[in-house]
Protein backbone atom coordinates (compact mmCIF):
# COMPACT_ATOMS: atom_id res chain seq x y z
CA UNK A 1 0.00 0.00 0.00
CA UNK A 2 2.55 2.20 1.03
CA UNK A 3 4.78 1.83 -2.22
CA UNK A 4 1.55 1.83 -4.45
CA UNK A 5 0.68 5.45 -2.88
CA UNK A 6 4.28 6.85 -3.47
CA UNK A 7 4.27 5.52 -7.08
CA UNK A 8 0.69 7.20 -7.40
CA UNK A 9 1.28 10.78 -6.08
CA UNK A 10 4.64 10.81 -8.68
CA UNK A 11 2.72 10.20 -10.85
CA UNK A 12 0.05 13.35 -9.92
CA UNK A 13 3.02 15.01 -9.49
CA UNK A 14 4.95 15.15 -12.67
CA UNK A 15 1.51 15.05 -14.49
CA UNK A 16 0.02 18.00 -13.03
CA UNK A 17 1.77 19.99 -10.58
CA UNK A 18 5.58 19.63 -11.96
CA UNK A 19 4.07 19.37 -15.58
CA UNK A 20 7.43 19.08 -17.48
CA UNK A 21 6.11 21.74 -20.31
CA UNK A 22 4.54 24.18 -17.92
CA UNK A 23 6.70 24.26 -15.11
CA UNK A 24 10.94 23.00 -16.38
CA UNK A 25 10.19 24.75 -19.89
CA UNK A 26 11.24 20.99 -21.25
CA UNK A 27 9.85 20.27 -25.17
CA UNK A 28 8.93 23.83 -26.00
CA UNK A 29 9.81 23.11 -29.80
CA UNK A 30 7.62 20.32 -30.92
CA UNK A 31 4.98 22.46 -28.43
CA UNK A 32 5.75 25.15 -30.81
CA UNK A 33 5.44 23.64 -34.16
CA UNK A 34 3.02 20.66 -34.11
CA UNK A 35 0.40 21.98 -31.82
CA UNK A 36 -1.93 23.50 -34.89
CA UNK A 37 -4.09 20.81 -35.16
CA UNK A 38 -5.35 18.30 -32.44
CA UNK A 39 -5.14 14.81 -33.84
CA UNK A 40 -1.51 15.65 -34.79
CA UNK A 41 -1.16 16.96 -31.36
CA UNK A 42 -2.87 14.07 -29.90
CA UNK A 43 -0.20 11.59 -32.20
CA UNK A 44 2.92 13.36 -31.41
CA UNK A 45 2.06 13.24 -27.63
CA UNK A 46 1.56 9.79 -28.11
CA UNK A 47 4.59 8.88 -29.64
CA UNK A 48 6.68 11.29 -27.14
CA UNK A 49 5.15 9.31 -24.23
CA UNK A 50 6.32 5.76 -25.75
CA UNK A 51 9.66 7.42 -26.43
CA UNK A 52 9.89 8.54 -22.90
CA UNK A 53 8.71 5.92 -21.24
CA UNK A 54 11.05 2.95 -23.17
CA UNK A 55 14.02 5.59 -23.03
CA UNK A 56 13.13 6.97 -18.91
CA UNK A 57 13.27 2.63 -18.21
CA UNK A 58 16.47 2.00 -20.28
CA UNK A 59 18.57 4.52 -19.06
CA UNK A 60 17.73 4.03 -15.35
CA UNK A 61 19.20 0.65 -16.25
CA UNK A 62 21.93 1.49 -17.93
CA UNK A 63 22.76 4.27 -15.33
CA UNK A 64 22.28 1.87 -12.32
CA UNK A 65 23.84 -1.73 -13.65
CA UNK A 66 26.58 -0.43 -16.08
CA UNK A 67 27.59 3.37 -15.66
CA UNK A 68 27.59 4.21 -11.42
CA UNK A 69 29.31 0.74 -10.63
CA UNK A 70 31.92 0.93 -13.05
CA UNK A 71 32.51 4.72 -12.14
CA UNK A 72 31.80 5.93 -15.86
CA UNK A 73 29.54 8.33 -15.16
CA UNK A 74 31.73 10.91 -17.06
CA UNK A 75 29.85 9.01 -20.18
CA UNK A 76 26.81 9.31 -19.08
CA UNK A 77 25.37 11.90 -21.41
CA UNK A 78 26.46 10.26 -24.28
CA UNK A 79 24.83 7.07 -23.11
CA UNK A 80 21.73 8.77 -22.93
CA UNK A 81 21.83 10.42 -26.53
CA UNK A 82 22.31 7.56 -27.86
CA UNK A 83 19.74 5.52 -26.12
CA UNK A 84 16.94 7.95 -26.83
CA UNK A 85 18.14 8.35 -30.39
CA UNK A 86 17.93 4.37 -31.09
CA UNK A 87 14.23 4.80 -29.33
CA UNK A 88 13.29 7.07 -31.81
CA UNK A 89 14.71 5.43 -34.74
CA UNK A 90 12.12 2.55 -33.30
CA UNK A 91 8.99 4.60 -32.85
CA UNK A 92 10.20 5.81 -37.26
CA UNK A 93 10.59 2.59 -38.23
CA UNK A 94 7.09 1.53 -36.25
CA UNK A 95 5.24 4.17 -37.72
CA UNK A 96 6.71 4.36 -41.22
CA UNK A 97 5.72 0.42 -41.63
CA UNK A 98 1.77 0.62 -39.93
CA UNK A 99 0.93 4.71 -40.36
CA UNK A 100 2.01 5.66 -43.20
CA UNK A 101 -0.21 8.78 -43.05
CA UNK A 102 0.39 9.46 -39.59
CA UNK A 103 4.29 9.29 -40.65
CA UNK A 104 4.11 11.64 -44.15
CA UNK A 105 1.64 14.09 -41.86
CA UNK A 106 4.60 14.61 -39.09
CA UNK A 107 7.40 15.03 -40.92
CA UNK A 108 10.66 16.87 -39.89
CA UNK A 109 8.79 16.63 -36.32
CA UNK A 110 9.14 12.86 -35.65
CA UNK A 111 13.00 12.35 -36.36
CA UNK A 112 13.35 15.75 -34.28
CA UNK A 113 11.74 14.20 -31.30
CA UNK A 114 15.43 12.82 -30.83
CA UNK A 115 16.40 16.53 -29.93
CA UNK A 116 12.86 17.01 -28.06
CA UNK A 117 14.31 18.26 -24.84
CA UNK A 118 11.81 16.74 -22.66
CA UNK A 119 12.99 13.72 -23.52
CA UNK A 120 16.72 13.82 -22.36
CA UNK A 121 15.43 16.72 -19.41
CA UNK A 122 13.29 13.30 -17.91
CA UNK A 123 16.60 11.06 -18.30
CA UNK A 124 18.37 13.74 -16.31
CA UNK A 125 16.22 14.50 -13.74
CA UNK A 126 15.32 10.94 -12.88
CA UNK A 127 19.42 10.74 -12.22
CA UNK A 128 19.65 14.16 -10.54
CA UNK A 129 16.70 13.21 -8.09
CA UNK A 130 18.62 9.68 -7.26
CA UNK A 131 15.03 7.68 -8.07
CA UNK A 132 16.53 4.49 -6.13
CA UNK A 133 14.09 1.69 -7.71
CA UNK A 134 13.13 1.23 -11.51
CA UNK A 135 9.07 0.75 -10.77
CA UNK A 136 8.89 4.52 -9.78
CA UNK A 137 11.68 5.39 -12.51
CA UNK A 138 8.97 3.98 -15.36
CA UNK A 139 5.75 5.44 -13.75
CA UNK A 140 7.57 8.73 -13.70
CA UNK A 141 8.75 8.88 -17.12
CA UNK A 142 5.46 7.59 -18.38
CA UNK A 143 3.50 10.04 -16.29
CA UNK A 144 6.26 12.62 -17.88
CA UNK A 145 5.04 11.45 -20.96
CA UNK A 146 1.35 11.69 -20.36
CA UNK A 147 1.78 15.34 -19.28
CA UNK A 148 3.27 16.38 -22.60
CA UNK A 149 0.22 14.90 -24.24
CA UNK A 150 -1.63 17.17 -22.27
CA UNK A 151 -0.53 20.16 -22.49
CA UNK A 152 -0.11 19.54 -26.10
CA UNK A 153 -3.48 18.71 -26.28
CA UNK A 154 -4.79 21.72 -24.47
CA UNK A 155 -2.52 24.43 -26.43
CA UNK A 156 -4.50 22.05 -29.94
CA UNK A 157 -7.31 22.86 -28.39
CA UNK A 158 -7.03 26.65 -27.89
CA UNK A 159 -4.83 27.22 -31.15
CA UNK A 160 -7.62 25.89 -33.41
CA UNK A 161 -10.19 28.55 -32.10
CA UNK A 162 -7.09 31.26 -31.82
CA UNK A 163 -7.35 31.21 -35.80
CA UNK A 164 -10.59 32.58 -35.57
CA UNK A 165 -10.08 35.07 -33.45
CA UNK A 166 -8.76 38.59 -34.18
CA UNK A 167 -5.12 38.88 -32.92
CA UNK A 168 -2.80 42.11 -33.98
CA UNK A 169 -0.85 41.12 -36.80
CA UNK A 170 2.85 41.20 -35.22
CA UNK A 171 1.70 38.95 -32.64
CA UNK A 172 0.61 36.21 -35.22
CA UNK A 173 2.04 32.89 -34.79
CA UNK A 174 4.84 31.80 -32.18
CA UNK A 175 4.17 35.16 -30.10
CA UNK A 176 0.33 34.76 -28.96
CA UNK A 177 1.59 30.87 -28.68
CA UNK A 178 3.83 31.68 -26.17
CA UNK A 179 1.85 34.32 -24.28
CA UNK A 180 -1.41 31.42 -24.43
CA UNK A 181 1.59 29.09 -22.79
CA UNK A 182 2.24 32.12 -20.29
CA UNK A 183 -1.34 32.08 -19.35
CA UNK A 184 -1.85 28.20 -18.97
CA UNK A 185 1.27 28.21 -16.90
CA UNK A 186 -0.64 30.63 -14.71
CA UNK A 187 -3.71 28.48 -13.93
CA UNK A 188 -0.62 25.28 -13.84
CA UNK A 189 0.56 27.28 -10.74
CA UNK A 190 -2.60 26.64 -9.29
CA UNK A 191 -1.69 23.17 -8.45
CA UNK A 192 2.24 24.04 -6.97
CA UNK A 193 2.40 22.81 -3.40
CA UNK A 194 0.02 20.26 -3.59
CA UNK A 195 1.92 17.21 -3.43
CA UNK A 196 5.45 17.55 -2.33
CA UNK B 1 41.92 42.37 -55.00
CA UNK B 2 38.18 42.31 -55.74
CA UNK B 3 38.32 38.48 -54.34
CA UNK B 4 39.59 39.19 -51.16
CA UNK B 5 37.03 42.20 -51.12
CA UNK B 6 34.27 40.18 -51.56
CA UNK B 7 35.52 37.50 -49.06
CA UNK B 8 36.36 39.79 -46.23
CA UNK B 9 32.31 40.80 -47.14
CA UNK B 10 30.79 37.20 -46.48
CA UNK B 11 32.65 37.09 -43.28
CA UNK B 12 31.56 40.13 -42.49
CA UNK B 13 28.12 39.44 -42.90
CA UNK B 14 27.80 35.76 -41.80
CA UNK B 15 29.50 37.68 -38.51
CA UNK B 16 26.04 39.85 -38.49
CA UNK B 17 23.50 37.45 -39.34
CA UNK B 18 23.74 35.88 -35.91
CA UNK B 19 23.04 39.14 -34.16
CA UNK B 20 20.20 40.36 -35.76
CA UNK B 21 18.83 38.90 -39.19
CA UNK B 22 19.26 35.74 -38.36
CA UNK B 23 19.07 36.09 -34.72
CA UNK B 24 18.52 32.65 -33.04
CA UNK B 25 15.88 33.08 -30.52
CA UNK B 26 13.86 35.77 -32.40
CA UNK B 27 14.09 35.28 -35.77
CA UNK B 28 14.51 31.64 -35.98
CA UNK B 29 12.97 30.14 -32.62
CA UNK B 30 15.58 27.89 -31.98
CA UNK B 31 16.79 27.34 -28.41
CA UNK B 32 13.26 27.99 -26.57
CA UNK B 33 13.57 25.84 -23.66
CA UNK B 34 17.32 27.40 -21.70
CA UNK B 35 15.92 30.60 -23.43
CA UNK B 36 12.86 30.32 -20.87
CA UNK B 37 14.30 28.23 -18.25
CA UNK B 38 17.47 30.36 -17.15
CA UNK B 39 16.21 33.90 -18.04
CA UNK B 40 15.01 34.42 -14.47
CA UNK B 41 18.45 36.25 -13.72
CA UNK B 42 21.50 37.46 -15.65
CA UNK B 43 23.93 35.89 -13.90
CA UNK B 44 22.59 32.30 -15.30
CA UNK B 45 21.84 33.50 -18.49
CA UNK B 46 25.29 34.99 -19.21
CA UNK B 47 26.82 31.58 -17.87
CA UNK B 48 24.54 29.18 -19.91
CA UNK B 49 25.30 31.45 -22.84
CA UNK B 50 29.10 31.31 -22.77
CA UNK B 51 28.52 27.43 -22.18
CA UNK B 52 26.73 27.65 -25.54
CA UNK B 53 29.37 29.70 -26.86
CA UNK B 54 31.88 27.04 -26.08
CA UNK B 55 29.99 24.08 -27.18
CA UNK B 56 29.14 25.68 -30.27
CA UNK B 57 32.39 26.86 -31.32
CA UNK B 58 34.29 23.59 -30.86
CA UNK B 59 31.65 21.39 -32.59
CA UNK B 60 31.98 23.57 -35.67
CA UNK B 61 35.07 23.27 -35.83
CA UNK B 62 35.03 19.42 -35.51
CA UNK B 63 31.79 18.75 -37.72
CA UNK B 64 33.23 21.32 -39.92
CA UNK B 65 36.71 18.82 -40.24
CA UNK B 66 35.22 16.05 -41.01
CA UNK B 67 32.59 17.76 -43.10
CA UNK B 68 33.74 15.29 -46.15
CA UNK B 69 33.56 11.93 -44.03
CA UNK B 70 29.87 12.31 -42.72
CA UNK B 71 27.52 9.52 -44.49
CA UNK B 72 24.08 11.36 -44.79
CA UNK B 73 21.96 8.59 -42.80
CA UNK B 74 24.27 8.91 -39.87
CA UNK B 75 24.96 12.84 -40.05
CA UNK B 76 23.01 13.44 -37.09
CA UNK B 77 23.83 11.26 -34.54
CA UNK B 78 27.60 11.96 -35.51
CA UNK B 79 26.76 15.98 -34.87
CA UNK B 80 24.77 14.85 -32.00
CA UNK B 81 27.37 12.85 -30.24
CA UNK B 82 30.23 15.40 -31.22
CA UNK B 83 28.29 17.90 -29.28
CA UNK B 84 27.27 15.22 -26.28
CA UNK B 85 31.27 15.66 -25.58
CA UNK B 86 32.05 18.85 -25.64
CA UNK B 87 28.71 19.54 -23.38
CA UNK B 88 30.37 16.81 -21.26
CA UNK B 89 33.16 19.09 -20.75
CA UNK B 90 31.46 22.23 -20.30
CA UNK B 91 29.68 20.64 -17.58
CA UNK B 92 32.56 19.19 -15.49
CA UNK B 93 33.98 22.56 -16.28
CA UNK B 94 31.31 24.13 -14.10
CA UNK B 95 31.13 21.56 -11.33
CA UNK B 96 34.89 22.30 -10.75
CA UNK B 97 35.23 25.89 -10.73
CA UNK B 98 31.55 27.25 -10.32
CA UNK B 99 29.68 24.50 -8.50
CA UNK B 100 26.92 26.95 -6.58
CA UNK B 101 26.63 28.39 -10.61
CA UNK B 102 26.25 24.35 -11.72
CA UNK B 103 23.71 23.72 -9.10
CA UNK B 104 21.61 26.29 -10.10
CA UNK B 105 21.39 25.83 -13.50
CA UNK B 106 20.64 22.35 -12.65
CA UNK B 107 19.55 20.17 -15.78
CA UNK B 108 19.63 22.77 -18.17
CA UNK B 109 23.48 22.43 -18.90
CA UNK B 110 23.53 19.02 -20.16
CA UNK B 111 20.12 20.08 -21.93
CA UNK B 112 22.71 22.26 -24.19
CA UNK B 113 23.15 18.73 -25.77
CA UNK B 114 19.62 19.05 -27.57
CA UNK B 115 19.60 23.00 -28.07
CA UNK B 116 18.55 22.99 -31.49
CA UNK B 117 20.83 25.99 -32.25
CA UNK B 118 23.58 23.78 -32.47
CA UNK B 119 22.29 21.23 -34.42
CA UNK B 120 20.86 23.54 -36.66
CA UNK B 121 24.20 25.29 -36.75
CA UNK B 122 26.07 22.27 -37.74
CA UNK B 123 23.53 20.97 -39.91
CA UNK B 124 22.97 24.45 -42.25
CA UNK B 125 26.71 25.90 -42.16
CA UNK B 126 29.27 23.41 -40.55
CA UNK B 127 28.58 20.43 -42.44
CA UNK B 128 29.19 22.58 -46.11
CA UNK B 129 31.77 24.54 -45.31
CA UNK B 130 35.35 25.15 -44.25
CA UNK B 131 36.63 25.88 -40.74
CA UNK B 132 36.90 29.12 -40.80
CA UNK B 133 33.35 30.44 -42.22
CA UNK B 134 32.19 27.97 -39.60
CA UNK B 135 33.81 29.50 -36.77
CA UNK B 136 32.80 32.95 -37.63
CA UNK B 137 29.10 31.69 -37.89
CA UNK B 138 29.60 30.14 -34.29
CA UNK B 139 30.79 33.42 -33.10
CA UNK B 140 28.08 35.17 -34.37
CA UNK B 141 25.16 32.99 -33.37
CA UNK B 142 26.74 32.16 -29.76
CA UNK B 143 27.20 35.43 -29.28
CA UNK B 144 23.61 36.56 -30.80
CA UNK B 145 22.25 34.08 -28.36
CA UNK B 146 24.02 35.33 -25.61
CA UNK B 147 22.82 38.82 -25.94
CA UNK B 148 19.44 38.38 -26.24
CA UNK B 149 19.16 35.65 -22.94
CA UNK B 150 20.96 38.29 -21.13
CA UNK B 151 18.60 41.08 -22.62
CA UNK B 152 15.51 39.01 -21.67
CA UNK B 153 17.05 38.05 -18.18
CA UNK B 154 17.82 41.64 -17.38
CA UNK B 155 14.00 42.74 -18.17
CA UNK B 156 12.85 39.94 -16.00
CA UNK B 157 15.06 40.48 -13.26
CA UNK B 158 14.65 44.18 -13.20
CA UNK B 159 11.29 43.58 -13.10
CA UNK B 160 11.17 40.52 -10.54
CA UNK B 161 13.28 42.32 -7.83
CA UNK B 162 13.98 45.64 -9.00
CA UNK B 163 17.68 45.00 -9.40
CA UNK B 164 20.69 43.75 -11.65
CA UNK B 165 23.63 42.48 -10.81
CA UNK B 166 22.58 43.26 -6.77
CA UNK B 167 22.48 46.88 -7.80
CA UNK B 168 19.18 48.59 -6.98
CA UNK B 169 18.17 50.44 -10.00
CA UNK B 170 14.41 50.41 -9.58
CA UNK B 171 13.31 53.86 -7.32
CA UNK B 172 12.19 52.63 -3.70
CA UNK B 173 8.50 52.77 -4.25
CA UNK B 174 8.69 50.27 -7.14
CA UNK B 175 6.53 47.26 -6.26
CA UNK B 176 8.25 44.00 -7.29
CA UNK B 177 6.38 41.93 -10.03
CA UNK B 178 6.73 38.68 -8.14
CA UNK B 179 5.85 36.92 -11.22
CA UNK B 180 8.39 37.69 -13.33
CA UNK B 181 10.36 35.51 -11.86
CA UNK B 182 8.26 32.46 -12.44
CA UNK B 183 7.26 30.83 -15.82
CA UNK B 184 4.54 32.88 -16.66
CA UNK B 185 6.59 35.88 -17.01
CA UNK B 186 9.00 34.14 -18.67
CA UNK B 187 6.77 32.87 -21.32
CA UNK B 188 4.72 36.36 -21.25
CA UNK B 189 8.27 38.41 -21.96
CA UNK B 190 9.59 35.85 -24.53
CA UNK B 191 5.93 36.49 -26.52
CA UNK B 192 5.42 39.94 -25.97
CA UNK B 193 9.25 40.50 -27.81
CA UNK B 194 8.70 38.86 -30.35
CA UNK B 195 5.68 40.51 -30.98
CA UNK B 196 8.02 43.91 -30.77
CA UNK B 197 10.72 42.34 -33.30
CA UNK B 198 7.95 41.70 -35.56
CA UNK B 199 7.03 45.02 -35.45
CA UNK B 200 10.14 46.91 -35.77
CA UNK B 201 11.53 44.12 -38.47
CA UNK B 202 8.08 44.68 -40.86
CA UNK B 203 8.75 48.38 -40.56
CA UNK B 204 12.62 47.62 -42.06
CA UNK B 205 11.24 45.24 -44.57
Amino acid sequence: MDTLSILLMGFISIVVVNNLVFTKFLGICPYLGVSGRIDMAFGMGLAVTFVVTLSGTLTWLIDHLLLIGTSLEVTRYICFILVIAGAVQLVEMYLRKFFPSLYESFGIFLPLITTNCAILGLCLLISLEGINSLLEAVVLSFGAGIGFTMAICIMAGIRENLDLADVPDCLKGAPITLITAGLLAMAFMGFAGMIR
Amino acid sequence: MTNSNAKTSRYGQTLLAGLWRENPVFRLLLGMCPTLAVTAAVKPALTMGCCVIFVLLCSNIIVSLMRNLLKPHLRILMFTLTIATFVTIADLFLKAFVPRMSEMLGPYVPLIIVNCIIICRAEACASKNPMLVSVIDALSMGVGFTVTLCFLAGIRELLSTGKIFEAQLMPDAFVPWAAMSMPVGAFITLGLMLGLVNIVAGKKA
